[in-house]
């Protein structure tokens, strides 16, 4: 998902300790940043919610590309203010990072020189128009079904993060599906652009939720923690599950042929994305890895003077103001 | 590598009259910058009508570990509770 492969951290703590810690997390009590935890929850959640943060920051590039270009001044208002919505989901769940102990700074160096990830899905070009659609209704689609049970971790800060965040995800994928109806009613061309787009971001999406369950073997560790409250594989399902019928009320075709219902399951029979186009994109090797990466370090360089000016001119004026009294 | 700037709580009170609520937190240089930055982040859709901004190494805060000693001396008293006296229906309501 948004945080995809996050490998959990073995733990060598006290076994007492550690045998009290799951009681509270099984009777279903939150952790708080000052209570004990083991070492292994605090690397691993750092790890994820870290992830998480880079993945919304990233995240705003491939749609801010399309602000300048939106077809409409009512769009452009509209896509500015879902992307400028992403960078407050970053801040929420950097701050939630922070509780753990790494700073925002340090967070954001890792991101800048690789040592942390992102979602793979920021990797991939949006070409078009009907891509904003795309994005919102799959991407935001695909984060919502991640982030609406991430609402009950265990974990205080980042559930309640999750929980201001979810209250503004359904904006997103409704203004995306509003776009797709649009295209997908609109002219050939346009229809053409929207299928194009489904194409495009149909596997990239799928993927979003991480290898399939079968190769994930952090899963059980993050899972007795809830700090991933359902398998990459049940996720993908309910994904596929909800977005066919709204491709169909769209009259676009998902490009899957191997598509079909299976009543015995009461869900889609659907093919596999390209793992190996997976593990590449996050290797660094995407369409865009190297482009985002370059953006996010060019408005961290360019942006050093306006954080160290506004700094230098705060303590400053608390300086003057101390002398004062 | 520069400083980083400060942590600050924000606390906002929502259009009903009720208390100033924790909402989050972000960094600034300073309160009026910090005030501005959660007008643009925590008030994007009317959630309030006043903004407290406070730096979160202001902020003093009780130890999880004082837990059992800070709130069991209130668990007994059960007392305190208006549910604690019977009084009888004839009396109407209280
Ligand atoms: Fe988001
Ligand atoms: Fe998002
Ligand atoms: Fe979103």
């Amino acid at each position: 998902m948004y945080a995809q492969m996050v490998k959990s951290e073995a733990t060598q703590d006290d076994p007492d300790k550690l045998v009290a810690f799951q009681a509270r997390i099984d009777a279903g009590e939150k952790i708080e940043p000052k209570d004990w935890m083991p070492e292994g929850y605090r690397k691993t959640l750092i790890r994820q919610i870290g992830q998480h943060a880079h993945s919304e920051i990233v995240g705003q590039l491939p749609e801010g590309n399309w602000i300048t270009r939106a077809p409409t001044l009512e769009r452009k208002a509209i896509l500015l203010a879902k992307v400028q919505d992403e960078a407050g989901h970053g801040l929420y769940l950097y701050c939630a990072a922070e509780t753990l102990g790494v700073s925002r700074d340090e967070l954001t160096e890792m991101l800048l020189d690789g040592r942390m990830k992102y979602s793979s899905i920021f990797n991939y070009p949006t070409l078009t128009w009907a891509d904003m659609g795309a994005v919102g209704w799959l991407v935001d689609g695909a984060a919502i079904m991640n982030q609406v049970p991430l609402q009950r971790t265990s974990f205080g800060p980042y559930s309640r993060a999750m929980i201001r965040i979810c209250k503004e995800e359904s904006f997103h994928q409704r203004q995306g599906f509003d776009i797709m109806m649009k295209m997908a009613n609109g002219t050939e061309a346009q229809k053409r652009m929207a299928q194009d787009a489904l194409n495009r971001f149909w596997y990239p999406s799928l993927m979003m939720f991480g290898p399939s369950d079968k190769d994930s073997v952090h899963s059980a560790q993050s899972m007795a923690w809830k700090i991933k409250m359902n398998t990459n594989d049940e996720l993908r399902q309910k994904f596929v599950d909800q977005t066919v019928p709204q491709a169909e009320y769209l009259g676009l075709t998902v490009p899957d042929p191997d598509l079909r219902w299976n009543d015995d399951k009461g869900g889609y029979d659907f093919s596999e994305p390209d793992w190996a186009e997976f593990f590449d994109v996050i290797k660094g090797n995407g369409p865009c890895n190297v482009e985002r990466l370059a953006a996010r370090n060019k408005a961290w360089d360019d942006g050093a003077w306006v954080r160290d000016g506004l700094m230098a001119h705060a303590d400053k004026k608390r300086a003057r103001q101390m002398a004062a009294e | 590598m520069s400083k980083q700037w400060p942590l600050w709580e924000i606390f906002i009170r929502g259009q009903h009259g009720l208390n100033h609520r924790h909402v989050g937190s972000l960094h600034a240089p300073d309160a009026d910058t910090a005030i501005k930055h959660a007008r643009d982040v925590y008030t994007r859709r009317n959630e309030g009508v006043s903004i407290w901004a406070v730096e979160a190494q202001h902020i003093a805060a009780s130890s999880p570990s004082e837990k059992g000693p800070l709130y069991e001396p209130s668990e007994s008293k059960v007392y305190r509770h208006p549910t604690f006296f019977d009084i009888p229906d004839d009396v109407g309501a209280m």
